[in-house]
């Protein structure tokens, strides 16, 4: 024969149990007892049925069918009165009795309905128009009840309350919302966002709140004329719902010798304390001293019983939920989870508020993970808090970015929301799916999965995404990657740590850096390494070509096809007739597929073969644009004083003279410089690694940490200088120091940032740390030690530096345009 | 087997393209002193493989960053495998084949 399994509630947790069960082919002879006379229905939504915009028949999750077709034995309209634990039976309240050898309560809750004199009218229940929000009958006589009268006064301001509220503004023209205390909601917000959420719920909604407001009294004779409050107030309606919480229906349970507190009181395995075959879940069982209101631990909760009941995993257990709470009232955007004040002395506590516009937010965060979240008014970053929140993540540097989006695309999408085959790197193609399968297949930490798929590559731009989806996917398993803090992959050290060894050890090859340091050689750690040990070392740095990226070993950018783009260097984007027409020329004799001008204002000469650069650069004579290396490139100017009748200092010449100065600096990164002669902006140097800009009286702003590639900012004013003299040496500084502090391909608008400009301004521009002197020394060594690569042209570095790599057939074709 | 050009040639860590009967052969020289041939055409999207970097196991493609194991011609970053094909050093000179 098979189990008997009794079930004792029919709600949202009873059929749910069931549900997981079945799912698991758990093999029962399941009964279920519902008080209420119908199939299982979403409770949650009987909000959306008293506001209008459910139908009665939508909120049903189990119709009468699904129990005759799953062979379980329902009873409705039946309660359960008592539980013989010994004789394993229960006994229904028509007399019935019904044996078991499994038993689970899910008696859910009630509404709490405080002893408020005149609720109750003897012999009748409530007081005609008194009416709680917890079924579907209640709902449904609320309804028809308030349509036929004027006012109404809602009893309680949580969740519920609220949402009863907005519900029966559609059957009525007045609701006032009473709230015992000092603030809506104040179950899971604090004062500050539950003022908010009043004066929007009131400007908003037009519903009139009272908080402080105790009801003492509901008045009426036959129906309800109003109520009354503890400083003597009366607010006249003819319609009262109580929503002042719920309380577990646990009685029976406790009538029948099982341990309840304020719930029946059960273990990791939902199982009532000291029962080995009673279970309870839901809203009427206490676990770990917690019960909950809400629906997302009673799917955990099922889940775990389930499995334990069926065998399928013996050891499943239950250990809490972190509940994360929502407001569903049309217009009025609520969140909260955790905590909603700072504990200790040490916990971060982030605040942002825009009361006109009913913004409210607030962080909590301990030791960097997110232990308390409330948004009002905005709830755009939830999905990300609630990952975070829930799972425990990694929470960004920049902690404003937890609160709003600031640019770049990745921010408001939901991991989970995105189909499979979403692609979410878009250099690189790679789906949603792609990188998940990647995670399953083993590959638990970002960096790896990025090797492996490619994903977050390209620009970029995606690896916020990349790194969530990992996470997602890795359902909080997601591995440290230590390798994430070292400067190169392959040498197991940050940047300060990596130089001093290579100081210590003279290490001035990168042959030399992987013997000592790393063991075995990295190519992915090879360009890194060489770029740093030429800004350390100059010219004492011992050159191994193979070291460098084939942009650096042929002084030129490769191309998809394989050939090379040549670019001469133009200072300032300033040029003249005879170096026009010298490139004219040079265009024509070496038949260029594509001449093009570049965003740096120079030009470019596309599909130029490697064994042809040599000779290329020989008729061109003039000098690299560096327009290939991770480098100093260019810097843009406007036209300046000279010409522009708007111009207040002379962009160009300060231009040309950066680019004669620092042109083909290496560093971490590129470096793109503006000099623009007015707040025009017109050589757009707001959004440069480090832009000029001139302003009246003689002076020039310094800007520094902008882009408006994949990713955009305005950078950070460092300082204002009275004379481009000063410019010029701060450039120089803010260089060196970006060149020793940041990690390899960090570029200057993530690593001020990182940094802080405060603090780079401290050591750039006031010297506080005593460092300027080196870092200039340091700068003008470098200076001093460049060469224009081009001059190598007539003799190869190493054989067959320009050779021919190019396949003869399959090479894609890139269209020559006439 | 046949010889395909001096050792010297190819400077170390680096790799070089050569013809053989009208196949395109990329050969690197490694740090250690050892030799390995690959097919020269990435397969993803026709990069030279020559250009690109290598150590000891992997060689990255100089466009889009893919790699490959040197000796097995596994891609290490989901792309097709590459054709591998024997090759030594005899005498300072690089030869190719069985």
């Amino acid at each position: 024969m098979r189990p008997r399994l009794v079930v004792i509630g029919n709600g949202m947790a009873g059929a749910r149990t069931v549900e997981e069960i079945l799912a698991r082919g758990g093999d029962f002879d399941i009964t279920m007892f519902g008080d209420e006379p119908y199939g299982n229905y979403n409770r949650i939504m009987l909000s959306n049925v008293l506001a209008g915009v459910e139908d009665e028949s939508g909120i049903f999750l189990n119709d009468l069918s699904w129990y005759a077709d799953n062979g379980i034995t329902l009873h409705t309209g039946t309660r359960i009165d008592r539980i013989d634990r010994f004789a394993k039976v229960v006994y229904a309240a028509d007399g019935t009795e019904t044996p078991y050898d499994k038993l689970i309560i899910a008696t859910g809750s009630r509404a709490f309905v405080p002893p408020i004199p005149g609720i109750h009218r003897p012999g009748r229940g409530y007081h005609q128009g008194v009416f709680a929000f917890r079924t579907l009958d209640d709902t449904r006589a609320m309804i028809r009840y308030a349509r036929e009268h004027q006012r109404a006064v809602v009893i309680g301001g949580g969740l519920l309350g609220l949402e009863a509220a907005r519900g029966l503004q559609n059957h009525l023209p007045h609701v006032t919302l009473i709230h015992a205390a000092g603030h809506l909601m104040n179950a899971q917000l604090n004062a500050d966002a539950g003022e908010t959420l009043r004066a929007t719920i009131e400007a908003r909604l037009g519903i009139e709140v009272i908080v402080n407001g105790r009801t003492t009294e509901i008045l009426g004779k036959n129906a309800v004329s109003g109520v009354k409050l503890a400083d003597g107030r009366v607010i006249p309606c003819d319609v009262v719902v109580v929503a002042a919480g719920i309380r577990a229906n646990a009685e029976m349970a406790a009538a029948s010798g099982l341990v309840v507190e304020r719930g029946i009181v059960v273990d990791d395995r939902m199982r009532a304390q000291d029962e080995d075959d009673i279970y309870a879940v839901g809203e009427c069982a206490q676990h770990r001293g917690e019960t909950y209101g809400l629906v997302a631990p009673l799917w955990d909760q099922a889940k775990v019983l389930a499995d334990h009941l069926t065998g399928v995993n013996p050891l499943a257990e239950y250990h809490g939920s972190r509940v994360a709470t929502k407001l569903k009232v049309a217009g009025v955007d609520v969140a909260a989870m955790g905590l909603t004040e700072p504990e200790r002395d040490d916990d971060e506590s982030l605040t942002f508020a825009e009361p006109k516009k009913g913004i409210y937010k607030n962080l909590i965060i301990r030791d960097g993970r997110l232990v308390g979240a409330t948004m009002v008014g905005d709830v755009k970053k939830v999905a990300f808090l609630m990952q975070a929140f829930d799972r425990g993540l990694a929470l960004p540097e920049e902690r404003a970015e937890l609160m709003f989006d600031l640019g770049g695309p990745a921010g408001e999408v939901k991991v989970e929301e995105l189909a499979d085959d979403e692609q979410v790197c878009n250099c690189n193609g790679v789906s949603k799916g792609a990188i998940c399968s990647t995670v399953q297949s083993g590959c638990r930490t970002v960096s790896g999965v990025m090797d492996k798929t490619r994903a977050g590559k390209g620009c970029g731009t995606c690896k916020p995404l990349v790194q969530r989806i990992v996470e997602w996917a890795a359902g909080g398993e997601v591995e440290e990657d230590p390798a994430a803090s070292y400067y190169v992959p392959g040498i197991p050290m940050p940047k300060p740590e990596l130089m001093n060894a290579i100081r210590v050890h003279s290490l001035r090859s990168v042959s030399s850096v992987f013997a000592t340091l790393g063991g075995e050689e990295d190519a992915k750690s090879k360009m890194g390494l060489a770029s740093l040990l030429k800004m350390m070392w100059g010219a004492d740095y011992v050159d191994e070509r193979d070291a460098r990226f084939i942009n650096d070993r042929v002084h030129a950018n490769i191309q998809r096809d394989g050939t090379f783009s040549v670019v001469p260097q133009m200072k300032g984007g300033v040029t003249t007739p005879a170096q026009l027409r010298r490139i004219a020329e040079v265009a024509e004799k070496h038949e260029v597929p594509m001449v093009k001008l570049t965003g740096g204002q120079r030009i470019d000469l596309l599909g130029i073969p490697k064994e042809k650069l040599p000779e290329v650069w020989a008729d061109l004579d003039m000098p690299s644009g560096y327009a290939y290396g991770k480098s100093f490139r260019t810097v843009k100017t406007c036209v300046g004083s000279d010409f522009c009748r708007f111009g207040v200092g002379d962009s160009t010449a300060l231009g040309i003279a950066l680019e004669e100065r620092y042109q083909g600096i290496e560093g971490p990164g590129k470096m793109k410089l503006a000099v623009t002669g007015c707040p025009r902006n017109c050589a757009e140097a707001y959004v440069k690694d480090l832009g000029v800009v001139a302003i009246d009286g003689g002076k020039w702003e310094i800007y520094v940490g902008g882009a408006a590639g994949a990713h955009i900012r305005k950078g950070d004013l460092l300082t204002t200088v009275g004379s481009a003299d000063e410019v010029m040496v701060l450039t120089g500084r803010f260089l060196q120091y970006y060149r020793e502090n940041a990690n390899w391909l960090e570029r200057t608008y993530a690593f001020v940032p990182r940094i802080g400009i405060e603090r780079i301004r401290e050591i750039v521009v006031d010297d506080a740390d005593g460092l300027a002197a080196a870092l200039d020394t340091a700068m003008d060594a470098s200076v001093a030690a460049y060469r224009d690569p081009w001059k190598d042209r007539d003799e190869p570095a190493t054989p067959g530096q320009f050779r021919t790599s190019l396949p003869l057939t399959v090479l894609p074709q890139v269209p020559v345009r006439a | 087997m046949r010889a395909i050009g001096p050792a010297a040639e190819i400077p170390p860590g680096e790799g070089r393209t050569y013809t053989v009967d009208g196949e395109m052969v990329a050969v690197f020289r490694l740090r250690d002193g050892s030799v390995r041939a690959l097919q020269a055409v990435c397969p993803h999207k026709g990069g030279p493989l020559a250009d690109g970097q290598i150590d000891l196991k992997q060689v990255v493609c100089p466009l889009h960053l893919n790699a490959w194991d040197l000796r097995t011609g596994c891609s290490l970053s989901g792309q097709p495998d590459l054709a591998v094909y024997p090759v030594r050093i005899d005498d300072d000179t690089i030869l190719l084949g069985d």
